[in-house]
């Protein structure tokens, strides 16, 4: 790490600032406008400000339904990607074999494409093999793209723990699953959480790949989606806007503290 | 431990022992679940989409006839589809450029100047929009860019209206208001991508090592001659990293242009439009390879950058 002894110029600072306002401010006027009492325009500055919009989202039974599925989607996807992700990382960690870069690759692929062509290819196997579209078909287009995501934490903290530890644990005569259980699992265990905690906030915000998965069903995302297509009632919109951003932020809040925190390797013995 | 815990796990333990002694049947244990979601349900997704953009769609029966021919790529140098794609593709690179001018100091700062807690709220000001919201982030700017939202009351309160109808009055890039207007779907492609942007340069520069900047002071550079000659060729990788992600991104989008722009189509909408509505799947594969197709190309060129080591 070099030494920040040196000051920055000030019109770098203005510009790192500046971009970093330009990231925030505008997620400012989502808060602002869930109070505003104007409903038909996006009249600035608002008009005044209330809270019934709250109160009227509260009472609308769509809106309760689309979150409640968009929370079971995103727990269902969530557990999937854990296990397939966290076997991956095993998987890829330490041992090499034939056709390991091809399946890393294939890791990554879910969300390195577009998520359209994802949502395509998703809808038209569905269609081949005559699966009727539905609740299960958005868990499998979540749980496709979050699986990397948990890949990526458990593997990073695979790197890190040392062969040492597992070895001393199978010399102390631990079998495998014992060594798994209070070795292994507890080094990973805020790894795990964190990409968890990441997968879910991924798949309760997902919006491209689930119009091309889903039938009937309306998840939170989609709801807000054909509102913003046909707008029908703009002050639920803005309320809904706002719990989107609470539901997503608040895991990637977590998951950030969960990945800080030890980073040095355990048992690293340095 | 105790013994009665070891007496039940005694399969488990033979199981694991063995396990552990035949690591290839371990390895394959471990492999078999994701490999088989990711290659028999992703893959054979993507390979069945691919299949099918060789088929055609029967103009009068509206069904899709199963034989394997080239009409849809045919199809696709019609001048009207040629006009899409060259659309998306400048949008993308002007994206690109646009992420890569906002995004660079931001990562400049952060890598060279900031430590502690400074260092971790720039982390988590950029890890917090590239994770969350997509939609609503979009949906922002509806707010912001209507007529009568924020940009036109700042301007109206400066008595630079003029000015903003200058702007929304240039061909091409102008319409009725912002947030239906090409200026409108630019700026909110790039808000949308530059956190994709910036996490690259930062970790371009953060490599350089100290020596260099000394060596270059030592040899007489003046700092400005310093930060061409030297990081910046260096944080290029770190840009053609970054510029991967906000040109696929944009150039697969649908929702972005939908919402903010003038009603003229980008390749997403167009695949969208022609999966739903049209019900044409094979020439809604057949477009989607478009994409594809311009990112291996771009992925190609980006790697003679040394955009993977920078990844």
């Amino acid at each position: 790490m070099h030494s920040k002894t040196n000051k920055s110029p000030i019109s770098l600072k203005l510009a790192a600032y500046g971009g970093l306002l330009f990231l925030h401010i505008p997620m400012a006027f989502i808060f602002l406008y869930a109070f505003t009492t104007e409903q038909r325009s996006y009249q600035f500055p608002p008009p005044g400000l209330t809270l019934k919009w709250f109160e009227r989202a509260w009472d609308r039974p769509d809106v309760w339904r689309a979150i409640e599925l968009s929370l079971q989607v995103a727990a269902l996807s969530t557990l999937i990607a854990l296990i397939l992700g966290t076997l991956a990382a095993f998987a890829l960690s330490r041992a090499r074999f034939f056709g390991r870069e091809t399946f890393s690759m294939l890791l990554v692929l879910p969300i390195a494409l577009p998520g359209i062509i994802t949502g395509l290819s998703l809808r038209a196997g569905y269609h081949a093999a005559d699966i009727p579209f539905g609740f299960w078909t958005i868990v499998i287009g979540h749980a496709t793209f979050c699986i990397v995501v948990v890949y990526n934490n458990a593997v990073a903290r695979l790197r890190r723990t040392s062969a040492n530890l597992i070895e001393a644990s199978m010399d102390l005569g631990a079998d495998g699953f014992q060594t798994f259980r209070y070795i292994l699992l507890p080094n990973l265990g805020s790894a795990l959480l964190a990409g968890g905690m990441l997968a879910f906030a991924l798949s309760f915000d997902e919006v491209i790949v689930t119009t091309f998965t889903a039938g009937q069903q309306t998840t939170l995302p989609i709801w807000m989606y054909q509102e913003l297509i046909r707008p029908r009632d703009r002050p639920v919109t803005n309320v809904v806007a706002l719990i989107i951003v609470a539901v997503t932020t608040i895991p990637i809040l977590v998951a950030y503290y969960l990945t800080m925190e030890n980073e040095d390797v355990d048992g690293g013995g340095k | 431990m105790n013994n009665s815990t070891v007496m039940n796990a005694g399969i488990l333990r033979r199981a694991s022992t063995w396990l552990y002694i035949n690591p290839r049947y371990f390895l394959a244990v471990l492999l078999l679940p994701p490999l088989i979601w990711l290659g028999v349900i992703y893959l054979g997704a993507l390979l069945n989409l691919l299949a099918q953009s060789f088929f055609r769609l029967d103009e009068f029966s509206g069904q899709v006839i199963h034989e394997i021919g080239l009409s849809n790529f045919i199809n696709l140098f019609h001048i009207a589809n040629i006009d899409i794609i060259l659309r998306t593709v400048s949008m993308a690179i002007l994206v690109t450029m646009g992420c890569a001018f906002i995004a660079f100091p931001i990562a400049y700062y952060m890598a060279r100047y900031t430590s502690g807690k400074t260092r971790a709220l720039f982390y988590l000001a950029v890890m917090l929009p590239l994770w969350s919201s997509y939609l609503v982030r979009v949906y922002a700017w509806k707010l912001i860019l209507a007529k009568e939202g924020v940009i036109g009351w700042i301007f109206y309160s400066l008595g630079l209206e003029s000015v903003l109808n200058w702007i929304l009055e240039i061909p091409l890039i102008g319409g009725p208001s912002l947030s239906f207007s090409r200026l409108g779907t630019f700026i909110v492609f790039v808000y949308i991508w530059v956190p994709f942007m910036i996490l690259p340069i930062q970790a371009a520069i953060e490599r350089i090592p100290k020596s260099f900047l000394e060596a270059s002071a030592d040899l007489g550079a003046k700092p400005h001659q310093t930060f061409w000659r030297v990081i910046f060729p260096l944080a290029l990788p770190g840009i053609a990293a970054g510029s991967i992600f906000t040109f696929s991104l944009t150039l697969g989008d649908y929702i972005i242009p939908g919402i903010i722009g003038n009603s003229t189509m980008y390749i997403g909408q167009v695949v969208y439009m022609h999966q739903g509505t049209a019900g044409n799947l094979p020439f809604a594969a057949a477009f989607s390879v478009v994409p594809i197709i311009i990112i291996g190309i771009y992925l190609a060129l980006a790697k003679r950058m040394g955009a993977f080591d920078a990844l």
